[in-house]
């Protein structure tokens, strides 16, 4: 194991977070907090409880559910779509370094600053609701493992991304329009049967629904089948990373 | 010991069907400093990139320093060093941060006494807190030479090192370069630059159209195919060459003010001594002579138009 190549990776990729610590943590943090404002305060105090606890408590989960899928893709896509654009790829593939080094250096800093940043908005929204985590452990592990598997997958964005808007257009076009159809801003059971079924294809529903039993207890999907989602989506992420790097899709000639 | 780089029938074929190396065969000895030449898309930076690892070879083996490069990659790598062609480096990241990187990348721990020898060699010590961004094109360079020394490689690839240096830098890096031969480190340097084979190679290697034409040591090179020129400057133009002297394969250049004579310097005679005699003979008179050695442009010009 090449530690000293993983950690100037690792490394590397959290300087340039911190260097960039308006955009990187700051904006998701308003943005987040400007949600709460619209969603929770404004139009949740015409809202009822849902699953016995305020709209604003509810949406929490979904929320940072939702920064985490944004941030975990356009964190990873971009610190490996970037040294390719650059040219700079060169030094890590002639480094003495294993794929798997490669990943873990770059998904490990792109997850960590998703966590960090679902944190930060965890705490933020402590600001404006009254919150409860009735399963910490669950909570942190569903943060990990999201975090990873979005990253992983941004990964595979960056790698495959030949130009910017490659770089934009799956996240766009596909991940925000299934995260907000995911159940961030509202329970499977207000939809019409027909959408229930529908809904149970978007694979952040499970994300979502786990997440937030792990916050207040109940959930749209068992949890346990929100963990089997959410690894099974990790594996095909891994499957994928693995073949890239076994045949050097678009990183080597 | 081991060739610090041996290749064995080593080819490429790129995905668009390209053939860019075909059965290359190469040897390069620990501490020698060795150019590539050779013309555009003639397989060198190909070459080079799959020993790297930057590059997946087609078919036959590499092996650095005794290591197979694919089965035992992170020795080799460990111990190469790479300044490609283009230069490549985070524009917002600050000199020494960007140095101490790739000394990390290449599983290295922190010496911070060492990156300071490098920047200094490399003229960039005042430099070290500066981003990138901010440097000349030919700090940029140095900088790239810089990194490819941060994890202390045992060989070193220097791919068109000085293009598009002034010629003050260039004379630097040349410097830099028999300074790490002199700590044993091989160079592998490929280059447009004649002049700057001619100036630091130990051995010649040319390539063309991927196959390695010919390996020759410098020295042996310029000896064996190199030819000198000897010119006489007339006192009278002359309008046509007497029958007798142009079986001597004489040119007539300059509107007939000047006679060039070739002569091989490995041959037993070289003709001179019998040419002034003819000359005077014919009474054609010259104010001065001049000899020039062919250099290695004129050779390798020779060598790759005879491939074509």
């Amino acid at each position: 194991m090449n530690f000293h190549a993983v950690k100037a990776i690792y490394t590397f990729e959290m300087a340039r977070t911190f260097r960039t610590i308006m955009q990187s943590i700051i904006s998701p943090v308003v943005s987040t907090s400007l949600y709460f404002v619209v969603f929770g305060a404004a139009i949740g105090s015409r809202i009822e409880t849902i699953d016995g606890v305020s709209y604003g408590a509810f949406i929490v989960p979904g929320l940072i559910m939702m920064s985490l899928l944004t941030l975990s893709i356009s964190n990873a896509s971009f610190g490996i779509y970037f040294p390719k654009f650059t040219g700079t790829i060169y030094e890590i593939l002639s480094a003495p370094i294993s794929y798997f080094e490669i990943v873990l250096a770059y998904v490990g800093a792109a997850a960590t600053k998703s966590m960090m940043i679902g944190l930060v908005i965890l705490a933020t929204a402590a600001f404006f609701v009254d919150l409860q985590i009735q399963h910490p452990l669950m909570m942190v592990l569903f943060l990990v493992l999201t975090s990873v598997s979005f990253s992983l997958f941004g990964f595979i964005i960056g790698i495959w991304a030949d130009g910017f808007e490659k770089l934009q257009i799956i996240p766009l076009l596909i991940v925000m329009p299934l995260a907000f159809l995911g159940g961030t801003f509202y329970s499977l059971d207000m939809l019409p049967p027909v959408w229930q079924t529908i809904s149970l294809a978007n694979p952040v529903v499970y994300l979502v629904s786990g997440f937030r039993w792990s916050f207040i207890g109940t959930s749209d999907v068992s949890v346990w089948v929100s963990l089997a989602m959410t690894l099974v989506f990790l594996a095909i992420c891994l499957g994928i990373v693995s073949w890239m790097f076994r045949t050097g899709y678009r990183l080597k000639k | 010991m081991p060739p610090a780089l041996s290749i064995r029938n080593l080819t490429k074929t790129y995905a668009s069907g390209f053939t860019a190396l075909k059965g290359v065969d190469l040897d390069v000895q620990p501490g020698e400093i060795f150019a590539l030449l050779g013309p555009n898309g003639a397989g060198k930076t190909t070459l080079i990139g799959i020993v790297c690892g930057v590059v997946n070879a087609s078919g036959g083996e590499v092996r650095v320093d005794g290591h197979e490069i694919v089965a035992d990659y992170r020795k080799t790598r460990s111990i190469i060093g790479l300044v490609p062609q283009d230069v490549s480096l985070d524009a917002f990241e600050s000199v020494w941060a960007t140095v101490s990187f790739s000394r990390g990348l290449f599983g290295k721990g922190k010496d911070a006494g060492h990156v300071e020898k490098v920047l200094r060699a490399l003229s960039l010590w005042d430099k070290k807190d500066e981003k990138v961004i901010n440097l000349s094109g030919g700090m940029k360079r140095r900088v790239m030479i810089a990194k490819a020394l941060a994890h202390e490689p045992k060989l070193l690839f220097l791919d068109e090192p000085t293009a598009g240096v002034d010629v003050e830098l260039r004379r630097d890096m040349w410097e830099m370069v028999r300074g790490l031969r002199a700590t044993g480190v091989t160079i592998i340097l490929t280059t447009h630059y004649i002049e700057e084979a001619e100036e630091m190679a130990d051995r010649i290697g040319v390539i063309s159209k991927g196959e390695i034409i010919l390996v020759e040591d410098k020295a042996t090179l310029m000896q064996r195919f190199g030819k000198k020129k000897l010119e006489l400057e007339l006192v009278e133009p002359l309008s046509e060459l007497p029958a007798g002297l142009a079986e001597r394969g004489l040119e007539v250049i300059d509107d007939g003010r000047r006679l060039v004579y070739s002569y091989d310097t490995q041959g037993e005679r070289t003709g001179i001594t019998a040419l002034l005699a003819e000359l005077s003979s014919e009474g054609i008179r010259f104010r001065d002579l001049e000899t020039r050695q062919s250099s290695l442009e004129d050779i390798f010009v020779d060598l790759v138009r005879e491939r074509a």
